[in-house]
């Protein structure tokens, strides 16, 4: 039964990729760095999405992962906006010192 | 194909630690760009040759385009090495780590082998547009009107007008005051800030 990856062997992988993004999103302090780390996440959760569809042979699966690259598409687009946005209030990408709505 | 998938997967995981390690916003993208290079290549492991193509296209093609283009146009700088700040994340991040072995576990322990992605047409551009303009004809509808919504967005926050212009007095640099509109709404967040 070892003729080729298995479904737990992208499960796992998609699991070490999506932490790798949650630990990005942390940490990192620069917000365009930040906006990446999601993408990873998203990302991770595709991989997730075809491995099941190819695995239990249903389209379902595919076509998630389509509207979910559109809805990434759109936040790249509104994301970046914001981020320039802020460049252009604080003069810095620092998401530490966009804080004003904290009380 | 065991090999490719260790291959690709090792690529994958190597470039996402080479987008969190490295300090320069930059080098992250070109990391990231490899990511999504070698999930696109899982994808055609798996026989869904159009959602890997898609993925070529729309993320690293354009997506990341789009957020070097910021990167050069912003001038982003290395972040500096400071001191680690949210030092109370720490158990945070030791439970994130847990909560991944368990996770791993939990799915060699639990996740039978199923069947192996045979010669299936399910990955095919007919399937998936027979399915999109089909079963899933509202989501497909509602999208659009989601990417509509990004564009007006995107265009309004971008452009420096008087949209904007109750923040903008925190700028620098040369600025069209806005015609005449009374009473700022940030003014008091301001003044007590």
């Amino acid at each position: 039964m070892m003729d080729g990856p298995q479904l737990s062997w992208y499960l796992v992988l998609s699991a070490i990729l999506f932490t790798i993004g949650v630990v990005g999103v942390i940490t990192k302090r620069n917000v365009i760095a930040m906006f990446m780390c999601i993408e990873l996440m998203l990302n991770a959760v595709n991989l997730t999405f075809v491995a099941f569809s190819s695995f239990f042979r249903d389209v379902t699966g595919q076509l998630f992962v389509f509207i979910v690259m559109t809805v990434a598409a759109a936040e790249a687009a509104v994301g970046l906006g914001i981020i320039i946005a802020i460049f252009r209030n604080r003069e810095s990408l620092d998401v530490d010192e966009a804080s004003i709505l904290k009380m | 194909m065991s090999l490719m998938f260790i291959l690709f997967g090792g690529l994958a995981i190597g470039c996402a630690l080479a987008v969190v390690l490295q300090r320069n916003p930059l080098y992250s993208a070109i990391s990231l760009i490899g990511v999504f290079i070698s999930l696109s290549s899982l994808y055609l492991m798996l026989s869904a040759p159009f959602i890997a193509a898609v993925q070529i296209i729309v993320y690293a093609g354009a997506i990341m385009v789009l957020v070097v283009f910021v990167i050069m146009l912003l001038n982003v700088e290395a972040e500096e090495r400071k001191r680690p700040r949210l030092t109370f994340l720490f158990p945070v991040a030791a439970l994130l780590a847990f909560v991944l072995i368990g996770e791993v576990a939990f799915i060699l322990y639990s996740v039978k082998p199923a069947r192996t992605p045979g010669p299936a047409d399910i990955g095919l551009t007919k399937s998936i547009g027979v399915g999109l303009f089909t079963t899933y004809l509202l989501p497909f509808e509602i999208t659009s009107i989601l990417l509509l919504m990004a564009l007006v967005g995107a265009i309004t926050l971008a452009r420096r007008t008087e949209i904007l212009s109750s923040v903008s007095r925190l700028m620098t640099g040369p600025y069209v005051p806005p015609p005449e509109r009374e009473e700022p709404i940030i003014k008091a967040v301001e003044e007590t800030s």
